[in-house]
């Protein structure tokens, strides 16, 4: 309980008054980067890094985690309101959170959204807290082909997971790992797909594409539908943020598996957008209401936010404990701690017991802090929904092409963006699934990278990924995941004269769940 | 034109003659942007910070300075920025060599001659790295064993500074080495604590905490002479105590990399004049004393004809290993 008592020493730290007036004004600049067009965490942490310069290491990185925690929550509310995510984690949240939220009930998908946020971080740091050696000591097992197998999990989740036919979601996917190849490949160091366009050398930046495929597609196709009729009808009511934020405990099955999915995700290095995306998936798949996801579920809600706050607090360890960082806004973080004269590695636990047990303590009162601050702006953000269309849709289209150019002040980007809007526009009207393409945008390239440093190890030989018990796992786990809807398909093929098919499946689905959660 | 305007025309000109600098004729007269050929968090991007919170605290500009990341395609993206921003003297560039070594084995759309160079400002070292429990004690004994199974070097890039001195340690230790690339060097020590990999050749400061925490130690430095001495770094031994490649029979005598600062294209010498006098008032503060310690860094400072010099120099060495290994592009 050496932990423990720690602890206790790091709230000694963290529960002052200086440092929780730094929490709340570090949360509340977190929400308005969240919420403001192509602000963002990364941006907004590294704009707040030369203040921090004069200020203890602890209450520098109280400050910037502070802001983080409130980012994390304000890009949910944009992801929510108007399918624009803000971070590559949140985009699952856009699958059942928008659909509510434009369906009049804005109000209980945000509180739900940080409600099950706050749960998933709260479990994130109590891991922390009392597996902090462990969790280190995990992360190091994790070589090129282990780091494969997570994403090949991540993917295989995907694939042909209900809605649409599994030849378009793999169509979807092979889109998505063509656009993460374009610029400098790392593993051979040269050019590829720039098409003749200098600057594309770049890449195709994550936040240009999605706010290009949601925002403007689903803006396009808006307006096609009239969506916008119903838009004015939604009730503000604070009593209905309790109630949400009351009724979560209901879904207690999916809020623990999503936090496991997280946690796992967290500390293996797959990352909260990893982690959000196989939450929902699996989620979508043993969900009892699985086949309504995409139409405004409560649990298609709980899943992702769950499991990527869940993943992205555990993922601050790694960073802390190896020097890795899980995200763009733990590099910048990391950037400071250099600055402060603190170098991440595994003697930071030993040295500064005092700045890891502030900021791990810090995280408690933090993410309190924030979710209080953030349930009670609630009613606010969902006043927004009441704003006409012929007003809120001009608004779209600055955020998203203010946010796509910010990425990096091109005008390259502005325009990729608005032809990720048709390309989004075009893949809603021909039914084919958005979340694949974003999966493989976003992971294709590490997944890519990953497999070929791996078979530079092996010299070539798919062995690699069979060579330990981790790896193996992680593979069948994938194979057995990409397998299932065939064979599910197959087995009701087969079956189709006895009509009692429905009872051996829901007993062969119990066993599978079964064997997932052993998995997991 | 009145008596009154003439006489005001004369004052006015006085106050302007007094702002005028006596030194540099050029001065800047809107916001100027730093632009980091790296993503946030990596060792150009902590530079052009340091150098911007050192301009900033000391007031050594009128005007604000905001930082720019421009890191795609291993920093190409910063560089063509650059190019395409030719005559403007209000963005400064953040780089390393692969300024001029990345069009060498890329088919990137820039050269650093469409860049005016400013300054190098620091050099980070090498040194070889194996994992803390590894049989070798000297970079002899790694050799010997490196010669008997092919062993895995991490780096950071592909064709990069890190591939090009495990190339060289090749050709001087007569071995072979499967040389596997990762985004960054901090991922690269993390793969060796794991023990994905036998070795790397790593910066100090990309290494430091790993060296604390017991999870690998360095083997030898790629300099003519051994390192400062400074702080202990583990409980026995600092950076001083690390032996030199030569030293160990390993015959790499150097292999440094510096941090470069460059104007665009096509800008007035009064301009480069101004930044390179800029950025001499940064080095001589406290406050770069500070970083180039924190960092493990070496302080130097090449301008004009020496920068040139070394440039030229490290292009001929690059293009021989890269000639050597076929990389060269058309």
């Amino acid at each position: 309980m050496d932990n423990l008592h720690e602890l206790m020493h790091g709230f000694n730290i963290a529960i002052t008054v200086p440092h929780l007036a730094l929490m709340v004004i570090g949360v509340l600049l977190g929400i308005l980067v969240g919420v403001l067009p192509g602000l963002g965490a990364p941006n907004g942490v590294s704009l707040l890094l030369p203040l921090t310069f004069g200020m203890q290491p602890v209450s520098a990185i109280i400050l910037l985690s502070s802001m983080y925690w409130g980012a994390l929550f304000g890009g949910s509310v944009t992801s929510i309101l108007f399918n624009i995510p803000g971070e590559p984690s949140s985009v699952a949240t856009t699958f059942d959170g928008y659909p509510m939220a434009r369906d009049g009930r804005p109000t209980t998908a945000l509180a739900t959204a940080f409600g099950s946020a706050a749960f998933g971080a709260l479990i994130g740091v109590i891991l922390i807290t009392f597996l902090a050696s462990w969790v280190a000591q995990v992360a190091l097992a994790f070589g090129p082909a282990e780091y494969f197998a997570v994403y090949f999990l991540a993917f295989a989740s995907f694939v042909g997971m209900g809605g649409a036919a599994p030849i378009k979601t793999v169509v979807a996917l092979a889109i998505g790992f063509a656009i993460a190849a374009i610029g400098i490949d790392t593993v051979s160091g040269s050019v590829r797909l720039t098409m003749g366009v200098d600057e594309l050398v770049k890449g195709v930046n994550f936040v240009v594409a999605v706010m290009g495929l949601f925002g403007i597609g689903e803006l396009l196709v808006a307006v096609e539908e009239e969506f916008h009729a119903r838009a004015a009808s939604s009730k503000i009511d604070w009593r209905e943020v309790f109630r949400a934020v009351g009724r979560l405990p209901r879904h207690s099955v999916a809020l623990l598996r999503s936090a496991a999915i997280g946690c796992w995700m967290g500390i293996t290095p797959g990352g909260p957008t990893a982690a959000s995306f196989m939450s929902y998936g699996i989620a979508r798949r043993f969900s009892r209401r699985g086949r309504y996801f995409g139409t405004g579920e409560v649990e298609g809600i709980i899943s992702p936010e769950t499991a990527d706050h869940a993943a992205g607090t555990s993922a601050l360890l790694p960073m802390l404990a190896l020097g890795i960082p899980g995200s763009a806004t733990a590099a910048v973080m990391m950037g400071g701690l250099m600055i402060w004269g603190l170098n991440p590695g595994p003697m930071l636990f030993v040295d500064q017991k005092d700045f890891v047990w502030g900021l791990i303590a810090s995280m408690y009162v933090g993410n309190i802090v924030a979710v209080a601050l953030v349930l009670l702006t609630v009613p606010v953000f969902a006043a927004l929904m009441r704003i006409p269309f012929v007003i809120i849709a001009p608004l779209i289209v600055i955020i998203c092409v203010v946010g796509a150019y910010s990425v990096s002040n091109s005008y390259l980007d502005v325009v990729m963006m608005l032809g990720f809007g048709i390309v989004g526009y075009l893949f809603k009207k021909l039914f084919y699934p958005l979340a694949p393409l974003v999966l493989a945008i976003v992971i294709g390239d590490k997944a890519e990278d990953a497999f070929r440093q791996s078979m530079l190890m092996s010299k070539g030989s798919l062995g690699i990924f069979f060579a330990n018990k981790l790896v193996t796992c992680l593979i069948v786990a994938g194979i057995a995941l990409l397998l299932l809807p065939l064979v599910l398909q197959l087995a009701r093929l087969l079956r189709k004269p006895a009509p009692s098919t429905d009872e051996t499946t829901a007993q062969k689905r119990a066993q599978e769940t079964a064997r997932e959660k052993v998995i997991i | 034109m009145g008596r009154t305007s003439k006489l005001l025309l004369f004052a006015a000109a006085t106050v302007l003659a007094g702002t005028m600098p006596a030194l540099s004729a050029w001065q800047p007269q809107k916001p100027i942007e730093f632009v980091a050929t790296a993503g946030p968090g990596g060792g150009t991007d902590n530079l052009a910070r340091a150098v911007q919170n050192i301009i900033t605290k000391h007031k050594l500009v009128e005007q604000p300075i905001v930082v720019v990341n421009k890191g795609g395609g291993s920093g190409a993206e910063g560089y063509v920025y650059g190019k395409a921003s030719a005559g403007d003297p209000y963005k400064v560039i953040f780089g390393t060599s692969n300024a001029w070594q990345q069009p060498l084995v890329s088919k990137v759309a820039f050269n650093y001659t469409d860049l005016t160079a400013i300054a190098a400002m620091a050099q980070d070292e090498f040194l070889l790295w194996v994992k803390q429990d590894a049989p070798y004690k000297t970079a002899g004994d790694y050799l010997k064993a490196a010669a008997s199974s092919e062993f895995k070097m991490g780096g950071a890039q592909s064709k990069d500074t890190d591939e090009v001195l495990t190339r060289m340690i090749e050709k001087a230790g007569h071995v072979k080495l499967t040389y596997i690339p990762f985004k960054s060097g901090a991922e690269t020590a993390v793969q060796l604590a794991g023990g994905h990999l036998d070795s790397h050749v790593n910066n100090p400061s990309e290494s430091l905490g790993q060296w604390r925490g017991g999870t690998q130690r360095p083997l030898c430095v790629f300099s003519p002479k051994r390192l400062p001495q400074g702080a202990k770094v583990t409980a026995t031994e600092g950076w001083g105590d690390v032996p030199t490649c030569v030293e160990q029979g390993l015959d790499i005598k150097q292999y440094e990399q510096p941090r470069t600062v460059w104007l665009p294209g096509k800008v007035t010498p009064d301009q480069a004049a101004f930044y390179v006098d800029l950025m001499k008032k940064v080095q001589a503060t406290p406050e770069w004393k500070d970083y180039i310690e924190k960092t493990s860094q070496v302080d130097t400072f090449l301008t004009g004809a020496e920068f040139d010099k070394f440039i030229k120099d490290d292009l001929e060495h690059v293009k021989q290993v890269a000639g050597e290994q076929g990389w060269l592009v058309k």
